[in-house]
């Protein structure tokens, strides 16, 4: 039930590799997850809407990129491992060519250019828009007093303790995935009678479908 | 050997990343300027700067990063391990996924990791704070507040406040006032 729709036609590598390439190029800012919608869904039709916000769930739980990793769910489901390849590649190729060229620029000729006082304004308006995406994220997201702790826990402990990631992950996943485990999920549910619970789950198909960054 | 290192680093690296590129920069900081150190926290920020000014996703700057240690073969290594092994993850995942449809702890894992994947991209934006911002007075945090005042109120393309900002700090420079 949760398949996708199969392609009426087989749609060939190069159409797909196209179309994440100019997905590479074309999405600045970030916002890669929005750009993808737009193209998969809207323009080539290639998804429907309930796939992407599957796909675009699974992302968001694995590790990697979003954006790459929403290319390879895309790319496998369109063609196999080929079309899982050439839509990663795709995906990456324009900007690697665009940050290795300036990356080079930039280190090889550091003393002649002073392009610090640049990318001091690029890297503060950066932070700005990591810090509107945290809170948009966290509408959906962050939702009862435990969601804040867990919040919380894992900046502090990130930023302020300065303790290796993986020990904070392998502290607060089991305790907030073991907090929302299938028993006490429904437990919950049948004590909150129709209240946050349900509302919550209803809007998130929405909300996740505009979220993600790259 | 040098090179076994920048793969070996990069690979952890995109499979510590829950909740995508920025979740992981404190731990990338970490390990790229606090362990080995292949380059300075100044060159860190200017280098995740760098990667806001090319397209697609802004993580690909990791390339840069393995410049900076050792040339092209670094560069290239720092890209594979940064992509290679998170994207075979999601080629294996994307098969159970569909067949995991209706198991609850689909939901439940969902839930739990995304209030802790908000806490992740918070402490990302304190480590770029903390290797661009600091120490050059306030006009690097009028520039992010006008950025989140913005984004907050109008629908805008955040490239453009990107160029912007960094068109300001260049002016200030010019004006003698950064």
């Amino acid at each position: 039930m949760s398949e996708a729709p199969p392609p009426a036609e087989r749609i060939g590598l190069g159409r797909i590799f196209k179309a994440f390439f100019l997905l590479g190029a074309t999405s600045f800012g970030g916002g890669v997850v929005a750009y993808l919608r737009e193209a998969l869904v809207v323009r080539e039709r290639w998804l429907d809407d309930r796939t992407f916000v599957e796909g675009l769930e699974l992302a968001q739980m694995l590790p990697g990129l979003n954006a790459t990793n929403m290319s390879v769910y895309v790319g496998e489901r369109l063609r196999g491992a080929p079309g899982a390849l050439v839509a990663c590649l795709g995906m990456m190729l324009p900007g690697t060519i665009v940050v290795m060229a300036l990356g080079v620029l930039v280190a090889e000729n550091a003393k002649a250019w002073d392009l610090s006082s640049v990318l001091l304004g690029v890297g503060s308006a950066a932070v700005g828009l990591l810090v509107q995406t945290t809170w948009r994220l966290a509408q959906p997201v962050v939702r009862n007093a435990f969601d804040v702790a867990i919040a919380a826990a894992t900046f502090v402990g990130v930023s302020w303790l300065r303790l290796p990631l993986p020990l904070v992950l392998l502290v607060i996943a089991p305790i907030a995935i073991g907090r929302y485990r299938p028993r006490a999920a429904a437990a919950a549910a049948a004590g909150a009678a129709g209240g946050e619970g349900g509302r919550a789950e209803a809007g998130d198909a929405d909300d996740d479908a505009g979220r993600g960054h790259a | 050997m040098l090179l076994l290192q920048v793969f070996g680093v990069f690979s952890m690296l995109s499979l510590l990343a829950i909740g995508g590129g920025a979740a992981v920069l404190p731990e990338m900081k970490a390990w790229t300027v606090g362990a080995a150190p292949w380059i300075s926290a100044e060159q860190f920020g200017q280098i995740y700067s760098l990667g806001q000014l090319a397209p697609g996703p802004n993580m690909l700057m990791v390339g840069v990063i393995g410049y900076h240690v050792a040339s092209w073969a670094g560069a290239a290594l720092a890209l594979l391990g940064f992509f290679v092994p998170s994207g075979l993850l999601a080629f294996a995942a994307g098969h159970a996924w569909d067949r995991f449809a209706a198991n609850p702890w689909r939901e439940a894992i969902a839930r739990g990791l995304g209030p802790m994947t908000i806490g992740l991209i918070l402490a990302g934006a304190v480590s770029i704070e903390r290797a661009v911002m600091q120490g050059h007075g306030p006009l690097p945090y009028a520039i992010a507040a006008a950025v989140v005042a913005i984004l907050a109120t109008v629908r805008v393309n955040p490239f453009f406040l990107i160029a912007g900002g960094g068109i300001a700090t260049w002016l200030a420079r010019q004006a003698g006032i950064l």
